[in-house]
């Protein structure tokens, strides 16, 4: 047990991947604290969602299952489960089975090179952001498989709806990319990387965040990037694919319980990858707010405080909750409930204080707090803007964000270039 | 760094998925079904293009082919109604003169790599690089630019052909 | 047994020689010309795992810094990106003249 314990706590103060340090033991656990990390994000993700919405449409949302309808997400998963698994008689048995198979394993996939922290990622590939970009791209080929394999219409019409929409929107998102990718090469050796981790230590080394490099130009590549990805993930208002007042449900109409499911669970998943891909690449990852400017013992201190008293403030309002609960007999066991899940909040902030804890997660809880802004505003998009008509998506992207996009490569490349350009104008004036 | 990990292993199972999705593609009568047997093929050549030790190219294959080329693929057949052309023969005239064709280069390959096959001399020591992308990147832009450019072009004119054809009135 | 054991490069030559005729066969005996087109496309992979396979080989015999044949995969996946747009962009004129897509219907020249 001691040895076991001194074991994890040797492989804890080591600041490798387990991937770099090529131990398959820890690989597993990451991937499944991957795994259970984002299972428990889709979970939390559906009951905020439904519920900001309704706040947003002052309402009130799920109610009844549980305190606030906390345990509204269970019940769903419970339903889901039990629900008959009907197959359409027309359909393209195999390709309808896998199609969900593919959309869910894309989706997972990707978060193999996603950086949680400079040790806190499975592994570190060197072509990282290509693999993420590549395999996102991959889940497209599931909703069109899974369109075509219903045999039905509205499934195909949101098929190809999806296929040209992702198709299209993949460009743009390629060149906003590639701008930061040459924003990457401006140190020293003069080279790039396109490995996440690197990307990340780039913006450290350079002292700001993409987003604020060569101002304008990080931003405008950052809007291209966050416009792209809502289309990539076919949410609000690009939800083309599954528009429910003109297709039904769009490419997943003719799937019902688990494997409907599956969907539901891939598109939240395939969020909060894009998510992490614009946060690794525009907003430092897993960098706390000014490294360099604000950097010390007791600066680091006082950041390393910040997830214990995020987690300490949600229990306080989760309190404040309870105490304004209905005072009536039928609502006791709701009341209890709320109040031991503000206790379990107030006790994990109390955990997150511990030295040796504090030191490991906070390069996490800043990824996550990030990513979470993203979370929100996917359904602030949703609350907010109307669906667009098709061929006005077609022409956002084709002539609004590709154009944007190749002058924003061009100027990126001539800005980071100048002193070079410079020194060229000035030898070619003098001679 | 840790030597690779069960490479034969690998090698045959990655080979063996990529011949049966050739075979796939090429005797089923539903071309979305040969189409997903090509994705199939594909991303199992990633996977050898990575034991190849070409990570670059392996992902450029993902992003491009996988991603691009076979989404292009899809929606063109399922914008063309394929109901007609399951109910018609799927060989055309010619197949037995083109198959006899075919084993014949067959057995010409065959007969070569027989007769040549001490001209590979396995390399002794597998390099392992960490800059396989940066390297890439220097020849493509280095010694490789004036067809880097042409390849542009041939882009180009690509997307203009596709949009002349396809659209119905210009 | 130790040609088995041991992968060679005449393993990953085999394998692109096998896909290569695999193609071969389907553009010399399909008539729908998708499968033609994704024939193709089985072509125009074996000749990149060649081109990998020996670049790997090169890059054994003459240091890290020889990936030309790499480069040259990319530069066929780029011209196989640019032969899929335009031949199903003539793929869909054409079935949009004459409701078909078989090969051996394409006989306009025979009017």
């Amino acid at each position: 047990m001691g040895a076991l314990l001194q074991y994890i706590q040797s492989y804890l103060s080591s600041d490798k991947t387990p991937g770099a340090a090529g131990n398959f033991f820890w690989a597993t656990v990451y991937i499944l604290l991957v795994f259970l990390g984002l299972s428990v994000a889709v979970i939390a993700m559906n009951w905020l969602e439904r519920k900001i919405l309704a706040h947003m449409q002052v309402r009130l949302g799920p109610m009844r299952v549980g305190p606030h309808g906390l345990l509204q997400p269970i019940a769903d998963a419970i339903k889901l489960l039990l629900k008959e698994d009907i197959m359409p008689a027309e359909a393209d048995g195999l390709v309808f089975w896998t199609a969900p198979l593919i959309v869910v394993l894309a989706a997972f996939t990707v978060f193999v090179v996603v950086p949680f922290g400079p040790a806190h990622a499975i592994t570190d590939m060197n072509i990282g952001i290509l693999f993420m970009l590549g395999v996102s791209s991959l889940s497209v080929l599931g909703i069109v498989m899974a369109g075509w394999a219903s045999n039905s219409h509205y499934p195909l019409m949101g098929a190809l709806r999806s296929s040209a929409q992702m198709v299209s929107y993949e460009v743009a998102m390629g060149l906003a990319v590639v701008s930061v990718i040459i924003m990457t090469s401006l140190n020293d050796q003069g080279t790039g990387t396109l490995s996440m981790i690197g990307i990340v230590q780039s913006q450290m080394a350079q002292g700001e965040w993409f987003v604020f490099k060569f101002f304008p130009l990080g931003l405008i590549g950052f809007a291209i990037f966050a416009i792209a990805m809502v289309a990539e993930t076919n949410r609000a208002p690009f939800d083309l694919p599954e528009a429910e007042s003109e297709l039904t449900a769009g490419f997943h109409t003719e799937y019902s319980g688990f494997r409907w499911s599956l969907f539901f669970l891939a598109e939240y998943s395939a969020m909060i990858a894009v998510s992490s891909i614009a946060v690794t690449l525009w907003l430092g990852g897993w960098l706390r707010p000014f490294p360099n400017w604000l950097h010390g013992a007791t600066w680091d201190l006082i950041f390393s405080l910040v997830p214990g008293i995020t987690f300490l403030l949600l229990g306080a309002i989760t309190f404040f909750n309870v105490v304004r609960m209905p005072k009536h007999p039928l609502f006791k066991i709701q009341t209890i409930g709320l109040a031991g899940f503000g206790a379990v909040l107030g006790l994990i902030g109390l955990l997150l204080f511990l030295p040796p804890v504090r030191d490991r997660v906070g390069d996490i809880f800043w990824f996550s707090a990030k990513v979470a802004g993203f979370m929100y505003l996917y359904i602030w998009y949703r609350g907010t803007f109307p669906r667009y008509r098709f061929d006005q998506l077609m022409k956002v992207g084709w002539k609004v964000l590709l154009p944007t996009g190749l002058g924003l490569l061009i100027l990126t490349a001539g800005v980071g270039m100048r002193t070079e350009i410079w020194k060229a104008i000035q030898g070619a004036t003098q001679r | 760094m840790n030597p690779p990990v069960a490479t034969t292993f690998f090698f045959y199972l990655l080979a063996a998925i990529m011949l049966i999705g050739g075979v796939f593609v090429i005797t089923r009568k539903n071309a979305v079904h040969s189409a997903l047997a090509l994705i199939a093929t594909l991303l199992a050549q990633a996977g050898i293009y990575l034991m190849l030790y070409a990570p670059f190219v392996a992902g450029v294959q993902i992003i491009l082919y996988a991603g691009g080329i076979m989404v292009l693929f899809l929606f063109v057949i399922m914008l063309i109604s394929i109901e007609r052309s399951l109910k018609e023969r799927m060989l055309n005239r010619q197949w037995v003169v083109g198959g006899l064709a075919a084993l014949a280069l067959g057995a010409l390959f065959i007969s070569v790599y027989v007769k040549g096959k001490n001209l590979f001399p396995t390399p002794k020591v597998p390099v392992f690089e960490t800059n396989n992308t940066q390297t890439v990147g220097n020849l493509l832009y280095g010694q490789y630019m004036f067809p880097f450019e042409i390849a542009s072009l041939l882009l180009l004119v690509a997307i203009i052909g596709a949009v002349v054809m396809a659209k119905k009135r210009i | 047994m130790d040609a088995l054991t041991h992968i060679s490069i005449l393993h990953y030559i085999v394998l692109a020689a096998a896909l290569f005729i695999l193609g071969v066969v389907g553009v010399l005996t399909r008539r729908n010309v998708v499968v033609i087109l994704m024939s193709i496309e089985l072509i125009l992979n074996a000749v990149n795992l060649n081109l990998v396979a020996f670049s790997r080989y090169w890059q054994a015999m003459h240091g890290p810094p020889a990936l030309h044949g790499q480069v040259f995969a990319i530069f066929v996946i780029t011209d196989a990106a640019a032969e899929a747009a335009v031949g199903l962009g003539i793929l869909i004129a054409f079935f949009r003249n004459k409701e078909t897509v078989n090969m051996d219907e394409v006989n306009l020249m025979k009017w």
